[in-house]
């Protein structure tokens, strides 16, 4: 891990000793642990450890294919596998609180009364420094994106504010303007906001029978959508006055001081892990190199 | 370090390092690329690697993007470290710039690994099992270059069935002491005219079925003949499935395959070689041809 102190942070009161966390979903501290051993520990890519994002019940997860190579990116169709919150607490938790780094959990429901299920669970966890809100799926009563819809999204918000005293940090989806869902749930008592999360996609089969990803849509990712995610961070930073979490293709330390200088407190390395498993690290190096 | 081992896992160095290629030459229609790794990590037969190179991976028109996987096809330990060869098929961008990068012999080539869980013994996939057919189709002869060399240097025997499509989507024969391989080609250029796993059923059908373990490698629908074949023969099967593979260490799980239980399992983690028992089906979820 890299001991820079110029390059720490602070992130609604979580001390972080660089800048670079991961994006959900696109690192398995589990796995990696399993796979590299304990080196894994000592060398930590990122100053703190989002989780996959995690249900209220377990999730096996789409059909294959689930990836398409998009030109500089990824479509991914995964859809949340996951061991439900029961699994994840019992099996992942204890696993992931002996990381070196503080924890922020990522948590989504397709409606209020679920997602307060979630977040007074894990509020209850000492090992939880901060929730995530993953926003980019539809309430099931009013089929609206509670991410696209700053009603929902305020609503929601308030709805967990008064559950926990631990930051909750609300990704917004690149699907709609982020403005005003963003000044909505500010209102609202976020504390953060991490973006921006995968866009919308469909590839077609190179064969020409159709669609090539098993969920037929998916999330395109990587440094194929960097100057999109640029410019809604940039935006969403100068509306707010809370920190923001800036994502979406970052490959470099270049990349990462991009971020920064658009606005956002801290940046989330996602694609780029599946090139390299030490892009967290790598990244924040090159940051410090920067100056 | 032994020099040769079967078991299923060798753990990797953390991380991404740069490999410097030391030797490429065609091995039929496919090129055998080695690279040097001074890590002196040696990896068990049916591993991977995921593999990229140092420029032009973004390519000039943003593929390949994701590294690639590829099966050790050799191993040499050296004193100061081990030297990995792998067989490639130019098939698409990425396989092409390994080739490419292999060809220029000046090169390195990024490099995560060994990964995954390789073969196994026989006796430790089948109780009283004391020999080995190997059956490979196309590319995926790789890894069974290598799990025949092993199995040769223990002293485990074994027979090798072959198949390719033509002789323009054939190669790797020279990593196996030809003699004793069995070949199938589907136009009839070498060796028996059609399907490999003809030759497989007739070996199916012998009297010393009961004491042998099958391990494949090669396209879904051949893999998927195999494992009904053994199933139906009461013969245990190991098999090297293919998956799209985003990241190669858990971090992507775009590397799905349905488990028979229900389910998923990450190939990446739990493969790609896997017990024929466990899957629903070899040809399900793989993108390849
Ligand atoms: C465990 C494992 C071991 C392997 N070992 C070897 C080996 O030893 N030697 C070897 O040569 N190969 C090996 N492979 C296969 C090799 O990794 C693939 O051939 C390679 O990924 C193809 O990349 P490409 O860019 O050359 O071709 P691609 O363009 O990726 O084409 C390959 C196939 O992918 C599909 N495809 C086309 N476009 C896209 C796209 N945009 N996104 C997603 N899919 C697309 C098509 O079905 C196409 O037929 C292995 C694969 C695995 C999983
Ligand atoms: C394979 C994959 C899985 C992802 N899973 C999740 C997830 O579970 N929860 C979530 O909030 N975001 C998820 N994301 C989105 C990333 O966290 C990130 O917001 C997005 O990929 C943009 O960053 P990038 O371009 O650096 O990848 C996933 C992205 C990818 C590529
Ligand atoms: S290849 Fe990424 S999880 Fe298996």
């Amino acid at each position: 891990m890299i001991e820079a102190r110029d390059l720490r942070v602070d992130l609604c009161g979580i001390e972080l000793a660089h800048p670079v966390l991961n994006g959900s979903g696109t690192f398995d501290a589990i796995a990696a642990h399993d796979v590299f051993g304990d080196i894994l520990l000592e060398r930590f890519p990122f100053s703190a450890f989002v989780s996959k994002t995690i249900t209220p019940e377990p999730r096996p997860g789409n059909p294959p294919p689930r990836l398409w190579e998009e030109t500089d990116g990824v479509i991914n169709s995964i859809g949340l596998p996951n061991k439900g919150l029961g699994g994840f607490l019992e099996k992942d938790l204890p696993r992931l609180a002996a990381l070196p780094v503080p924890l922020i959990v990522s948590v989504m429901a397709t409606s209020a009364e679920e997602f307060a299920g979630l977040v007074q669970a894990i509020s209850e966890r000492s090992e939880v420094a901060a929730i995530e809100l993953n926003v980019s799926c539809p309430n099931v009563k009013s089929g609206l994106v509670v991410g696209e819809s700053p009603d929902e999204c305020a609503s929601l918000v308030s709805a967990l504010r008064v559950l926990t005293e631990k930051p909750l940090i609300v990704k917004l989806t690149p699907g709609a303007d982020p403005v005003p869902v963003a000044m909505a749930a500010e209102t609202s008592g976020a504390d953060a906001f991490s973006l921006v999360n995968t866009l919308k996609a469909s590839p077609l089969s190179p064969a020409g029978d159709g669609h090539w990803l098993g969920a037929v849509s998916g999330g395109l990712s990587g440094p194929t959508i960097k100057d999109l995610a640029l410019a809604q961070v940039s935006a969403v930073a100068d509306a707010v006055g809370l920190p923001v979490i800036g994502m979406g293709g970052v490959s470099s330390g270049a990349d990462a001081r991009s971020f920064l200088e658009a606005g956002a407190s801290a940046v989330a390395v996602g694609t780029e892990n599946f090139r390299d498993p030490e892009a967290g690290s790598r990244i924040a190096r090159e940051l410090e190199d920067l100056g | 370090m032994p020099e040769t081992a079967l078991g299923d896992y060798t753990a990797p160095p953390f991380g991404r390092r740069p490999l410097q290629v030391v030797g490429s030459a065609a091995s039929g229609a496919y090129r055998l690329v080695e690279v040097f790794d001074p890590s002196g990590v040696v990896p068990m037969a049916g591993q991977f690697y995921m593999l990229s190179a140092e420029s032009e991976w973004p390519g000039s028109s943003g593929r390949p993007y994701l590294p690639r996987a590829f099966s050790v096809a050799s191993v040499d330990v050296g004193a100061d470290g081990v030297t990995l060869g792998f067989l490639v098929h130019a098939v698409g961008p990425g396989t092409q710039r390994i080739e490419e990068v292999g060809g220029g012999r000046a090169g390195s080539l990024l490099a995560v690994g060994p990964l995954g869980r390789g073969f196994a013994a026989p006796h430790e996939v089948a109780a009283g099992a004391k020999g080995a057919i190997l059956i490979g189709g196309g590319i995926g002869v790789a890894p069974l270059a290598l799990l025949r060399r092993n199995l040769i240097r223990l002293g485990v025997p074994s027979r090798v069935l072959l198949g390719y499509r033509d002789a323009d989507n054939a190669g790797g024969l020279d990593l196996f002491d030809c003699s004793e391989i069995k070949l199938a080609t589907d136009d009839g250029h070498a060796g028996h005219r059609g399907r490999v796993t003809d030759l497989l059923e007739r070996l199916l059908a012998g009297d010393d079925r009961g004491s042998a373990v099958v391990y494949s490698c090669g396209p879904p629908a051949m893999l998927e003949a195999v494992r009904v074949m053994c199933e139906e023969a009461g013969v245990a099967c190991q098999l090297a499935l293919e998956s799209p593979m985003g990241c190669g260490y858990g971090a992507c799980f775009g590397c799905a395959v349905p488990l028979r239980e229900g389910g998923y399992m990450r190939l990446c983690l739990d493969g790609p070689v896997v017990d024929g028992s466990t899957i629903a089906r070899a040809d399900a979820g793989a993108e390849v041809q």
